[in-house]
């Protein structure tokens, strides 16, 4: 397959290795693999290489992200190999957003540094809790001195773009242990904050726990209440609350994470990355192959592997803009929305639309349609009317 | 064929004491069917039958035996239908023969049901022998066993035939029995026919197929048939016998058993206990007994898709062409759309057609609170009946209301009567006896409303004893009874599909704890659901389910959106299974939880 690529393109590197899986884990990572780092990313230069190739017309990336697992296992001059392959591929941008994860618990000041120097310039760092007893009871690797040592590092290594993870709803926790872990968040003042709530996934320890009874997760009502916490007292303290999870200083949202909620184009690569391209047609999104052992067989064979393809309908594609463009606060654009879909979007979603704006779930201004403040704690029962 | 040489019986027994297994035996023994052709239980057609354990549709099979006295006898084993719903095509079945082997389990001794069917072989002026199965068990008790069938129900045990079935032990013996045991039919073949029709079913290929027992003349292909009580005539197509496999014959006649198919295209017309004659040389008249069976209980059947109305409206109607007992009607309701009023026999058989919808034609069916034919007095003299709580005139129409009652006969061990007469107390029932059939084992006959019963009647009884009672009943009368209308409401709206007919003295109990059953049942949603039950205007329980407050997807990771959609479809998926009642989404639980509620 040949595509033409009149425009912008955004990069994902999935690194799945880890020290140790988290409690809560369901995503593609693997501890203790025998492979080393530097045969698992010789591949993925060879996957960016091979899909270059397939490329035709001029290609921008606005944005490079590390994902994992745990990319900062990854040696500096790793992350430099696969930005530079970035550059050479896919012309990275100048001014592009060069975000990667980090596990506090896998950091040293140099090691934060090298990836400065690499390129890198936005560190995602997963602190994921702020106290000690909730950070065990998560299997995290890491300590809340060791994080708030990371952090100090990051800041000298010369990071002027750094957002910290966390989760609340965790099991033990309530409101204003919450409360503190946010307080003492705002004290590191990083530039943006991801908060996610604590969704316990199948196949999980976790999962097996609930199911003994052994996970005194906090009641629904109690969650809800941190969940407004979390809003109220970022708000408070000048974030912006740009997308259901994700808050940021003004002009630090993550670009990258913006391209999956606008539907825009995005490659990647590694065991189980996955990719998105508008088009052809309504778009299309793969998979490459899952797993580092078939990833890493497909690549000693130079064989380019689009796994789960899917090839979205016009129906899809605008579902996906509604349930996804809900995500970001700001909304859709209608009009925009309108120009692209024509009438299937009145036909498919306008009775929907009415009825949630009747109900104040929906808001709109202009040409704007977004969640009601009220509502984003309940926005899967919104999305899911648009499926 | 010589009467002499012709033997009519079928197998009375409670549930799993062994009549299928039985069966397959004999047709074994006989050659109908070579052990490798055996599939177990032959006689249960239906996968739902052989779950169950029950057979619902009769079936007669010919066996060819030659006894020891060196003849050769043609005996026609006619299955009965198991259960208690079916008591009418039961008689009508054993009416057909001339004998009956009681089959009782060895360890579990005479049950209800098998006393109630021992009956009606007796009022037919059956012979009826027992045979012991399942002596081969270690909890077998032959002599007890014995001792409690000549106790219970006066039958001379005393030569009974030792059996099990499973292991092949005892077929001949019982063979012998039914040969000598079991008198010759009588009949003239000279005279003009006539036969009693005590099977049908509809065969996609054949039409309706019916199953007779000649009791004077003959019948063969190209015959003129007139079914007697609604005067259709037919020409007869194809006569024979199942040996197991159907088999042509050159024709049936007096004291034979067999199948006619003569071009009839529906169930309804072939009833159940009609009489066949000749059209051009009829009998004088018709055989008594026959009856036309009417719905005893009725139930709205709806759709949770209602895209699937029409599927469900063609499986009723296929459903409909094999079983004349079973009656449907469109319905609306307010709450539910469109669906159907449908009327059974009985609980049991309510409880086959649904599986059947479901298993057989992949329906999701959300089934209301079964209920009973009442009969409305209303003030101006005129007397309605009704099936359902909708149809109940307002109360100031009404001078009053009567009920069905029955008269059940529950058989248990005596440690559990205690337990029993609570259960019927509680059910509105009015005591009439209580036998000591042995110092073990008791009778218990009380009057019931239907009403009760249909509620959770059958669940209570197999708990309390442990499911070691047993169970028959017949219709009594009707009675006035201080009978109102239940209504639950969601946040101010009357569910129709849940409003109930109750006794007064149950409304406020029954209410209150119907309301906290729906607020476990129902899910938090967007907004505050307000549940309450309301006789009239008064309302008399409240119970409220909260708001939803969170419901948001964690971190979508590395641009998986795929999973994303998996996870929205699959929640939306769950709210097709629910059923919009106003605003709210009611899951199928909450329409059921009327049955389910305790005492």
């Amino acid at each position: 397959m040949n595509y033409y690529f009149p425009m912008q393109l955004s990069l994902y590197i999935h690194f799945p290795f880890c020290v140790k899986k988290c409690l809560y884990c369901d995503f593609d990572s693997i501890a203790g693999s025998p492979i080393t780092p530097d045969e698992y990313i010789a591949a993925v230069a060879r996957e960016m290489e091979l899909r270059a190739a397939k490329l035709s017309g001029s290609v921008s990336s606005p944005t490079l992200y590390f994902g994992g697992g745990t990319p900062s296992l990854m040696p500096p001059q790793l992350v430099g190999r696969i930005i530079d392959a970035a550059a050479r591929f896919y012309g990275l941008e100048a001014n592009a957003e060069v975000t990667l994860e980090a596990n506090p618990g896998t950091v040293t000041a140099e090691k934060l540094a090298g990836y400065r120097v690499a390129g890198v310039n936005r560190l995602s760092l997963g602190l994921q809790a702020l106290d000690d007893r909730f950070l065990q009871r998560l299997g995290r690797v890491h300590s809340v001195d060791e994080a708030v040592a990371a952090y100090a590092w990051a800041r000298k290594a010369g990071f002027s773009n750094i957002g910290i993870d966390l989760i609340h709803s965790l099991p033990g926790q309530n409101l204003a242990m919450w409360q503190e872990t946010l307080e003492t968040a705002t004290r590191l003042a990083p530039e943006h904050i991801s908060a996610y709530s604590l969704s316990v996934e199948e196949g999980t320890p976790f999962a097996a726990m609930e199911e003994r009874g052994e996970l005194p997760l906090p009641h629904e009502d109690e969650a809800a209440a941190m969940f407004e916490a979390t809003r109220s007292l970022l708000i408070a303290d000048g974030y912006e609350h740009y997308e259901i999870s994700n808050f940021a200083r003004p002009g630090f949202r993550s670009r990258h994470n913006q391209v999956y909620w606008r539907r825009g184009n995005y490659l990647g690569f590694g065991a189980g990355a996955h990719s998105f391209l508008r088009e052809p047609g309504w778009g299309m999104r793969w998979v490459s192959p899952r797993g580092h052992r078939s990833f890493l067989g497909a690549m000693e064979k130079d064989c380019l592997q689009n796994e789960e393809r899917q090839v979205l309908t016009q129906l899809e594609a605008l579902s996906e803009s509604l349930f996804l463009g809900l995500r970001l606060l700001d909304g859709i654009d209608i009009g925009q929305l309108r120009d692209e879909f024509g009438a299937c979007l009145q036909d498919q979603y306008g009775k929907t639309i009415d009825d949630l704006l009747a109900k104040e779930l929906l808001v709109s201004s202009g040409q704007r349609l977004a969640l009601a403040p009220g509502a984003i704690v309940v926005a899967n029962r919104i999305f899911s009317r648009f499926v | 064929m010589a009467l002499d040489n012709i033997r009519n019986f079928s197998i009375i027994a409670h549930i799993d004491h062994g009549k299928s297994t039985l069966a397959d035996r004999l047709l074994e023994y006989t050659g109908a069917l070579t052990e490798r052709e055996m599939q177990n239980q032959v006689l249960d057609k239906m996968d739902l039958e052989r779950e169950r354990g029950i057979t619902i549709k009769a079936q007669a099979v010919r066996l060819n035996y030659l006894a020891d006295d060196g003849k050769q006898y043609v005996l026609n084993l006619i299955d009965t239908p198991g259960h208690v719903d079916f008591t009418y095509e039961v008689s009508r079945s054993l009416s057909a023969c001339e004998g009956a082997l009681l089959v009782v389990d060895a360890s579990q001794g005479v049950e209800a049901q098998t006393l109630a069917n021992v009956y009606l072989a007796l009022e037919n002026d059956l012979d009826v022998f027992p045979v012991l199965n399942k002596i081969d068990l270690p909890a077998a008790e032959p002599e007890r066993v014995k001792q409690e069938i000549e106790d219970i129900i006066g039958l001379d045990a005393h030569d009974a035939v030792l059996a099990s079935a499973k292991e092949g032990i005892g077929t001949r013996e019982i063979l012998e029995e039914i040969v000598t045991k079991i008198p010759p039919p009588k009949g003239d073949a000279s005279k003009p026919l006539k036969a009693l029709l005590f099977d049908s079913w509809y065969d996609q290929y054949q039409g309706v197929i019916v199953l007779v027992r000649i009791l004077d003349g003959a019948v063969k292909k190209g015959d003129k048939i007139q079914l007697m009580s609604n005067r259709r005539s037919y020409e007869v197509l194809k006569v024979g016998v199942f040996s197991p496999a159907m088999c042509e014959v050159a024709s049936l006649s007096a004291g034979e058993v067999g199948f006619i198919i003569a071009g009839i295209k529906e169930v309804q017309d072939a009833k159940v206990g009609d009489t066949i004659t000749n059209l051009h040389n009829p009998c004088d008249a018709p055989l008594a007994g026959f009856k036309e069976v009417q719905p005893m209980v009725f139930s709205g059947l709806y759709p949770i898709d209602t895209s699937q109305y029409e599927q469900l409206r063609d499986a009723l109607a296929k459903l409909k062409l094999n079983d004349s007992s079973f009656s449907y009607e469109p319905e609306t309701s307010l709450a539910l759309g469109f669906g159907f009023r449908c009327g059974f026999l009985g609980l049991l058989h309510m409880e086959i057609i649904q599986e059947r919808l479901e298993r057989e034609f992949n329906l999701d069916l959300i089934t209301t609170a079964p209920t009973v034919v009442y009969k409305v007095h209303r003030l101006d003299g005129s007397i309605i009946t009704i099936e359902s709580a909708n149809q109940l005139p307002p109360a100031q129409e009404i001078q009053f209301v009567e009920e069905p009652f029955i008269l059940a006969s529950i058989h248990v061990p005596n440690e559990f009567v205690g337990g029993i007469l609570a259960l019927c107390e509680e059910k509105r029932g009015v005591q009439r006896e209580i036998k000591y059939l042995t110092p073990t084992r008791v009778m218990i006959i009380y009057e019931l409303p239907l009403n009760e019963v249909v509620l959770d009647f059958y669940d209570r009884l197999k708990s309390i004893t442990k499911g070691y009672a047993s169970l028959d009943y017949e219709h009594l009368d009707y009675r006035r009874s201080n009978l109102e209308r239940l209504n639950i409401m969601i946040n101010g709206e009357v569910v129709d599909a849940l409003s109930l007919i109750i006794h007064k003295d149950k409304a406020y109990y029954r209410g209150r704890d119907l309301v906290s059953k729906m607020k476990e049942l129902i899910p938090r949603q967007m907004f505050e659901i307000a549940i309450q039950a309301a006789i009239g205007s008064k309302i008399i329980a409240r119970e409220t389910v909260k708001a939803l407050r969170k419901d948001v997807l964690a971190k979508c990771y590395g641009g998986d959106i795929t999973r994303k959609r998996k996870l929205l479809e699959k929640q939306k998926e769950g709210k097709k299974r629910m059923k919009n009642v106003g605003n709210v989404e009611l899951p199928q639980e909450a329409f059921l939880a009327i049955l389910k509620v305790e005492g």
